[in-house]
């Protein structure tokens, strides 16, 4: 949001001049101090005079009926995109105007928050749910410095968001001392290590091209944010007489699929290998994805590691193994990674603590293979491309993509003795999913009637309740809540999980929960989020604008009041140090006030309960807020949970 | 902000059998029996081995304060990782309990812990402590069987 600064009282500024002047002439000192023999100047033209107020209204243009803005806001609706996400700035102000007024607040919808990460994690939570980009607009300098970190999750994450920061580059067109703070040489500049494409247009035609490009590059493997710079007096003067800019059309990149060659090699090793296995992390984009994934697991009957970076294999099947995934890791002779964001994490020992050093897990003699858009592209600066993996066949290449021809190839590969080898293997997976089912249902039995409630206890209620119903989980739970609901639910459908935040960057979760929700409103769909506490304040915010916009979302607190992690590894410090192992609560604890949820919750126009300490009392609470969520309104429960 | 995790969604848990060291007692034989949940008893460098010697075992082990040890077990942050009821965390520490391990390898454990879990050196908790945190431990009810709860079947 501009800041405008003070103004210096124009009396007490010619005073402090006039004083200035004198103490000049009463000083000898300073005079003198000058240089005595200047070199002289050049003679400078004397100044126009300034044309007087009454001569420029009479010779100015108050008015237009075609802004550039209205132009660029044909080129943005020709992208089909929904929404458009944004607390208002004066760097974009015409554009804003032009959306709501010459596009009729419609396709985009304007979304309002009330924070630039807010906006941009919105649009992060609706990629995963919709596949396709939303529209963030922000300040290119105090807006998009507010953004950066979402931004950053998203690149991580490779996830498409679509950006557009206003700025002023003329000097002549700074109207006043807060445009120049909010005004840079390069604005895009400070995202461009965690960005895939910007571009700052210097008239319409070229906005048009880029906007269209832009949308283009980020929708291609691997997705990622991009970022347009749009010049206020671009957006503010009129499209200039005689041009008739025009906006290109758009046509999206076939996904890079991966070489026939190796992807032969890979389906004769998979075809052959005694135990193969399947690790995927952000295999598939769509919902086509999940199905090829099934497709290839049950024709290889290989066990499947879904870690969790989309909904990427259905949660009961018989040969999803990722309870066991030490086990299978260990077992497994060839070992195929599909969009893994980190595979050497998968198949070696590693420790936070220091001097642990790491060790494979893996038997000697696997063979991996690895099909990744990460191959395609990656920049220096920032280290998420994780350590090197020594591998059999790199196939750079989309996953999703690439699988059809990679199943086709793997059907060719299979005789009847291995698809008989194969079937014996899937029903010893089967067998041993069932056990892990059952283990993980003895395992939540533990802490049941705790107070605080146990996360194995929310999972369980929560389940209860919306199994019947067609159901969405946008939040990211795999640690937080330790993979309850993965471990105790039947996830089948794509939608049915968004994954994490790429970058574990804290404040992403709420807003890209309302981002899913508002992706998952027209379809319908309950969307359930597990909000932590810590992630909420960031920017509680999110929740009016889940009540402005009516985004139906039920969140339950998973309130273990403090940022659980930090507290564990400063627990870990005092322990390994040998001292004040009493005060790892110091800087990582939220209590002394404990934060009344369900209140915040309320005073945002958001149906709040709580604070639940009981666990008797969980499920008539999510009773209760599942109506209000039918209605169409979010609603909140602030549940006081155990620390994971 | 990260995690005791790992990307294969499980917690840098019972990695390493082979490394493994300070796990005496009837620890063993759990962690054999439940290889998941063994989370924190992977190896620990033997550059720490000095601060993780075991404790002098005694032939009478002092008795324990289940009240104290309830409260020392929450402000010494055993509860952080493990739970307030010892029940444990995929992504953080190993169940404790109910019913716990005896207190020979519970103390022995902690003074040389082989996974993620930091060592509590008797510098920090007395013997008598971790009585008293056992006690706590041995007092926490068996939870009813998965079978008798709806909500898990």
């Amino acid at each position: 949001m501009p800041k405008k600064k003070e103004s210096i009282d124009r009396r007490n500024f010619l005073k402090g001049a006039a004083l200035g002047a004198a103490a000049v002439v009463a000083n000898p000192s300073v005079a003198s101090a000058q240089p005595a023999a200047a070199r002289p100047a050049a003679p400078v033209p004397p100044r126009p005079p300034e044309p007087r107020a009454a001569d420029i209204s009479a010779a100015r243009v108050l008015t237009t009926d075609r802004p550039g803005a209205d132009f660029m806001v044909d080129a943005i609706k020709s992208l089909n995109i929904e929404y458009v996400c944004a607390n208002p700035g004066s760097d974009f102000r015409g554009l804003h105007e032009s959306l709501i007024n010459y596009g009729g607040n419609k396709t985009p919808e304007f979304i309002t928050c009330t924070h630039e990460e807010s906006s941009v994690a919105i649009g992060h939570g609706y990629a995963k749910i919709e596949g396709k980009p939303l529209l963030a607009l922000a300040h290119g300098t105090v807006g998009l410095q507010h953004a950066s970190m979402a931004l950053y999750n998203a690149y991580c994450d490779r996830v498409p968001v679509m950006m557009i920061v206003g700025n002023t580059m003329d000097v002549k067109a700074r109207r006043a001392n807060v445009v120049w703070d909010h005004s840079a040489l390069d604005a895009a500049a400070m995202v461009r290590d965690y960005t895939k494409w910007d571009d700052q247009p210097a008239s319409l035609q070229h906005f048009a091209e880029s906007v269209v490009r832009a949308y283009k590059i980020a929708m291609t493997p691997p997705m990622m944010p991009v970022l347009l710079v749009a010049d206020t007096e671009l957006q503010e003067r009129p499209v200039p007489a005689g041009e008739t800019p025009r906006v290109p059309k758009l046509t999206l990149a076939s996904p890079p699929l991966g070489d026939s060659g190796a992807v032969k090699e890979a389906a004769r090793l998979l075809a052959g290998a005694e135990n193969p296995l399947i690790v995927v992390d952000r295999g598939a984009r769509t919902a086509e994805g999940l199905k090829l994934l099934v497709e290839l697991a049950e024709t290889l009957q290989a066990a499947v590691i879904d870690q969790g970076g989309r909904m990427n294999f259905p949660s009961r099947h018989a040969l999803n193994q990722t309870d066991r995934a030490r086990a299978v890791i260990a077992n497994a002779d060839v070992i195929l990674g599909l969009e893994v964001s980190d595979l050497f994490d998968t198949v070696n020992f590693s420790s936070w603590q220091m001097d642990v050093g790491t060790r494979p897990l893996t038997k000697p003699g696997v063979k991996m293979i690895a099909v990744s858009s990460m191959d395609l592209y990656l920049k220096s600066n920032y280290q998420d491309f994780q350590r090197y993996v020594e591998l059999e066949l790199a196939i750079a290449a989309d996953a999703e993509a690439t699988l059809p021809s990679l199943i086709e190839a793997v059907k060719v590969s299979m005789n009847d003795d291995r698809r008989g080898v194969a079937q014996e293997r899937g029903k010893k997976l089967a067998a041993a999913r069932q056990a892990a089912l059952e283990q993980a249902r003895t395992e939540a039995t533990y802490g049941w009637d705790a107070s605080p409630v146990s996360t194995g206890r929310l999972c369980a209620e929560l389940w209860g309740q919306i199994k019947n119903e067609d159901w969405s989980l946008v939040s990211d739970v795999s640690p937080w809540v330790s993979r309850w609901p993965q471990r105790l639910w039947s996830f089948d459908k794509y939608y049915q999980f968004i994954g994490g935040p790429g970058a574990y960057g804290i404040g992403y979760g709420a807003p890209a929960a309302v981002g899913a929700a508002l992706a998952n409103r027209k379809y319908g769909r309950l969307s359930v989020n597990i909000q932590g506490d810590g992630d909420l304040m960031y920017a509680p915010g999110v929740l009016w604008t889940a009540a402005h916009h009516n985004i139906p979302l039920l969140s339950i607190m998973h309130n273990n009041r403090g940022y659980q992690q930090e507290v564990m590894l400063v627990q870990q410090m005092a322990d390994e140090h040998n001292r004040g192992i009493t005060r790892a609560g110091i800087g990582t604890t939220i209590t002394d006030p404990n934060i009344d949820y369900a209140g915040l919750a309320k005073s945002l126009g958001v149906h709040g309960e709580g604070p639940i300490t009981d666990p008797a009392e969980l499920g008539p609470a999510i009773k209760r807020a599942i109506e209000v969520v039918k209605r169409g309104e979010p609603a909140l429960i602030d549940l006081v949970t155990q620390p994971r | 902000m990260n995690g005791f995790f790992t990307r294969n969604g499980l917690p840098r848990d019972a990695r390493d059998g082979q490394r493994s060291r300070g796990i005496r007692g009837r620890f063993r034989p759990l962690l054999l029996l439940f290889p998941v949940l063994a989370m924190w008893c992977f190896a620990r460098p033997e550059s720490r081995a000095q601060n993780s010697a075991p404790a002098a075992k005694t032939a009478a082990a002092p008795a324990g304060n289940a009240q104290n040890g309830k409260k020392l077990f929450i402000s010494f942050g055993c509860y952080e990782c493990h739970g307030t009821v010892g029940q444990g965390a995929r992504s953080a520490g190993m169940r404790i309990g109910p019913p716990p391990l005896d207190l020979e390898g519970l103390t022995d454990y902690v003074r040389a812990p082989a996974g993620e879990m930091p060592p509590y050196t008797a510098k920090v908790v007395s013997d008598q402590e971790l009585s008293d945190i056992y006690a706590y431990l041995s007092s926490i009810p068996k939870p009813p069987p998965a079978k008798s709860i709806p909500l898990l079947n």
